[in-house]
């Protein structure tokens, strides 16, 4: 299966600008079916971005995320061709990993 | 200039010094535990997430008041017409900035996201939240062991927590 990820990465002068967007169904928990029952809560928690093994990103879900979240962030000291490791984990215990090369 | 210095300094030294007491006094309550939190950065913090009211939230994330600071550029709609996908970014001058975190105020769980920004990652963050009714939408920007803060009112025509 593609993996749930999808990454932009591109490196202008010292600053690399990253775009993330990940498929996930990141459910509330207050939302009901077709049926009237509850879709329990299903999201993601935590996601880690790694460049040359160095933490250079870290974000913390809640719920109130929307669905198939999108994320934006900048930092220094990337350099194009280098890998950009980003991994998530969500509450019932799945992950997702990939790793893509900054542009 | 100088004049109008020497003949209020007086009242204004016994203002400030009221503010001083108000403020330690303000101090006393909060028990002093941003080391611990500070440590414990890469861990998810559920306790914040469960926390149902914002006050209640940023005393579980960083465990002390924010400020109002025009430091903090928060950049969020006026008006959502879904309130699924809002779309809210902040940005700041500020410098030793370590943690940035969303929180939409009459939300369920008021907190939305929260964010680590290690060294050399910029204080600039974009994304999309959830917005269950018009409420007021706050972005915290831990800068230099301190809370800064912007808030803004976004008005939502179609909930985006609930059928």
């Amino acid at each position: 299966m593609a993996s749930t990820i999808r990454v932009r990465a591109s490196a202008t002068g010292d600053t690399t600008e990253v775009q993330a967007l990940i498929q996930h169904p990141m459910d509330s928990g207050y939302v009901k079916d077709a049926k009237g029952d509850l879709i329990p809560a299903h999201f993601i928690q935590q996601v880690t971005f790694e460049c040359n093994g160095k933490s250079v990103f870290v974000a913390d879900w809640g719920t109130a995320v929307s669905k198939d979240p999108y994320v934006k962030f900048s930092f220094k000291g990337g350099n194009k061709g280098d890998d950009l490791k980003i991994s998530w984990v969500d509450n019932k215990g799945a992950s997702d990993t990939t790793t893509a090369k900054i542009a | 200039m100088n004049m109008t210095d020497t003949r209020f300094s007086t009242p204004r030294r016994l203002i400030l010094q009221g503010i001083g007491a108000v403020a330690l006094v303000g101090l006393g309550n909060i028990p002093f535990v941003s080391a611990a939190f500070a440590a414990a950065n890469d861990k998810y913090p559920e306790d914040a997430f469960k926390a149902k009211t914002e006050a209640d939230a940023i005393k579980a994330l960083y465990g002390k008041p924010a400020e109002a600071s025009d430091k903090v550029k928060l950049d969020a709609p006026e008006i959502a017409e879904n309130g699924a996908v809002v779309p809210i970014s902040v940005t700041t001058t500020l410098t030793d900035v370590t943690s940035i975190s969303f929180l939409v105020a009459d939300n369920p769980s008021a907190l939305a996201a929260s964010y680590v920004i290690p060294a050399g990652t910029m204080p600039s963050v974009a994304n999309r939240i959830k917005m269950a009714k018009t409420s007021k939408v706050t972005a915290i920007i831990e800068a230099g062991g301190k809370l800064y803060s912007a808030t803004k009112e976004v008005k939502v025509t179609v909930g985006g927590c609930g059928g």
